[in-house]
């Protein structure tokens, strides 16, 4: 493909402000990409006229030397994300044709400092899952391939439409949302950087609710600088989530290149998982050693509660999304399918509008917080969320700076092969990811090499509550050793 | 603690979700792997913890008393699948 969807963020603005490319032609070139990579089924919308429209504008100020942080850069949106005027579905049947007469704060931001939507990405229905298969629109198929094999992979989930898009340069980056896993986990499997901010950091506002108290959008991008200028716009206080953190936001981009001399990094013996891939073992291992190497030191350490930060989120965040997901009643906006009375009008509706992985995840919410279950199982799981938080807290008081573990159990896997029986196999992708979700922490996926049969692979570092700069800082250095990695095009 | 088949109509019901008779006992079977999944946590010792309830320490961010927003019936109901004059319509609900 042509040479403008291979930059990077960072090269690609500054290519703008030097005039050498313009916000047009770089979005022309990302819209032909799109339109030659359908069969990825990435994007679930082309916005193409949006894109012109925002490039042409961004292309005046560039002309009037009045560039913003983004000006020109084309970007993709996951669908959870409600855009003003542009169809917003979290890839539910049950949203339907939902046209948002507002738009969230994380994409205004975006818009704020120029960048140029190209459109919005492909998720599991409404966040839940992790291979992008529980998406109404059908699964996305990863740009990634085994080694002389034509089988078709998951790009992870949920925001699995990002993850590709950013890999097979169908975007120069993408933001996403994590409850569970769901930034990190794709960009695992798709050889991209992706990081869940500490919860807090952006907001909420006008993103499709999932779990609220493990909600979080995050940036996904082919190069750790990209991942925090994008990160850069996205973050900020915002008066309309209560959430959302009065705290500055520092220019992420200047921690790219930070020294990590003398940093302090955990390394969590509860995450050495029995039937661990060796290869995985060994990235993990060979990462540390790349740390060390850049001179921090490395540190045994126990996060005791590991094991139980799953079986937790299985209850809280099926809690939280019962609630959340009650509004989708068949009279406000979306599906509705007729009934006898207001009762069978909102059984009927929800029955045909959510996904088997919603409804399963509805009914189980449902049930953990009926009367007589609510003690032995949501507040007992949020006593455990205490203690998993103890953990990490207990580390960084002992100086810890960020804690290096793998990003997933496995490299990425077959359509179908996790998706027909048992739920609990494909919620044990999340295993390394949710505990981050659970404690509030921010938390990078970055490429560190590719297994034996040519699949990427990611370690993920965790920070201290609002320490990202110290996680672009160290993924820096984890990328500097790796190397970017990039898929064969086949589609 | 595991589900039968009357706990999974009656959750169904609680979620206000149709759920058809062959589905049942697939969505029991479901269900009760996702329960003995989270038993673990009954080994757990969690006596004297509180129970989370904001992850990020911040004390409750209040505002003033006033309107802040308003005025925007159209956009309200734009969406709606049935509207009348700025009101959503629903089946007659009180006799």
């Amino acid at each position: 493909m042509s040479e403008l969807t291979s930059f990077t963020l960072a090269a690609a603005r500054d290519a703008l402000r030097r005039k050498d490319i313009s916000a047009m032609e770089l979005a022309d070139a990302h819209l032909a990409a799109i339109e030659a990579a359908r069969a990825l089924n990435a994007y679930v919308l082309e916005t193409p006229d949006a894109a012109r429209t925002m490039a042409a504008a961004a292309d005046a100020r560039l002309a009037k030397e009045e560039a913003r942080p983004l000006d020109g850069v084309p970007v993709a949106i996951k669908d959870l994300f409600c855009t003003k005027g542009v169809r917003t579905t979290a890839c539910s049947r049950i949203l339907d044709n939902f046209v948002p007469t507002y738009e969230s704060t994380v994409t205004a931001q975006l818009w704020r400092d120029g960048a140029v939507m190209l459109g919005k990405t492909n998720n599991d229905e409404f966040a839940m899952g992790s291979s992008n298969e529980t998406s109404h629109f059908g699964p996305v198929i990863s740009p990634w391939r085994r080694h002389g094999a034509n089988t078709t992979l998951v790009p992870g989930g949920s925001s699995g439409g990002a993850a590709a898009a950013v890999a097979a340069n169908l975007c120069l980056a993408a933001a996403g949302t994590d409850t569970g896993g769901s930034i990190r986990q794709p960009a695992a499997f798709t050889g991209t950087v992706g990081i869940k901010p500490t919860y807090g950091r952006c907001s909420r506002w006008g993103i499709v609710a999932f779990a609220s108290s493990l909600d979080q959008a995050g940036p996904f991008a082919r190069s750790v600088r990209d991942a925090a200028i994008l990160l850069t716009s996205m973050a900020g206080h915002d008066p309309k989530d209560t959430t959302s953190a009065d705290v500055p936001v520092p220019d992420y981009e200047a921690a790219i290149g930070r020294s990590v001399t003398g940093m302090s990094i955990g390394i969590p013996k509860e995450y050495r998982m029995p039937g661990m891939p060796p290869e995985i073992e060994a990235l993990w291992h060979q990462g540390a050693e790349w740390l060390k190497a850049a001179g921090a030191r490395l540190v045994d350490i126990s996060l005791p509660h590991t094991k139980y930060a799953l079986p937790a989120y299985y209850i809280v965040a099926p809690a939280e999304a019962s609630s959340n997901l009650a509004r989708y009643d068949g009279v406000r906006y979306g599906l509705r399918v007729s009934g006898n009375d207001i009762n069978d009008l909102y059984e009927k509706t929800r029955g045909e509008g959510f996904g088997k992985e919603v409804r399963r995840r509805v009914m189980i919410g449902t049930y953990v917080l009926s009367a007589g279950y609510y003690d032995a199982y949501y507040l007992r799981a949020q006593k455990v969320r205490t203690l998993i938080k103890r953990d990490f807290e207990r580390c960084y008081a002992d100086g810890v700076d960020a804690i290096l573990t793998p990003a997933t159990p496995s490299a990425a896997f077959g359509i179908g092969e996790k998706s027909s029986g048992d739920p609990i196999e494909m919620y044990l992708n999340d295993v390394f990811t949710v505990t981050v979700n659970m404690a509030g922490l921010p938390g990078i996926s970055v490429p560190a090499g590719l297994d034996a049969q040519g699949l990427p692979l990611g370690l993920q570092l965790i920070g201290r509550p609002f320490d990202e700069e110290t996680l672009f800082a160290l993924g820096q250095v984890i990328e500097d050793a790796a190397g970017p990695l990039v898929p064969e095009r086949w589609w | 603690m595991s589900v039968d088949a009357e706990n999974v109509r009656r959750i169904a019901h609680l979620a206000r979700i149709a759920v058809a008779d062959d589905e049942i006992e697939h969505l029991k079977g479901e269900l009760n792997a996702i329960l003995a999944f989270v038993e673990q946590l009954s080994e757990v010792d969690v006596a004297g913890v509180e129970p989370m309830t904001s992850v990020t320490p911040m004390a409750m961010k209040k505002r003033e008393d006033i309107v802040t927003d308003g005025g925007i019936a159209d956009d309200i109901v734009r969406n709606a699948p049935a509207t009348q004059d700025h009101y959503f319509v629903v089946p007659k609900v009180v006799e």
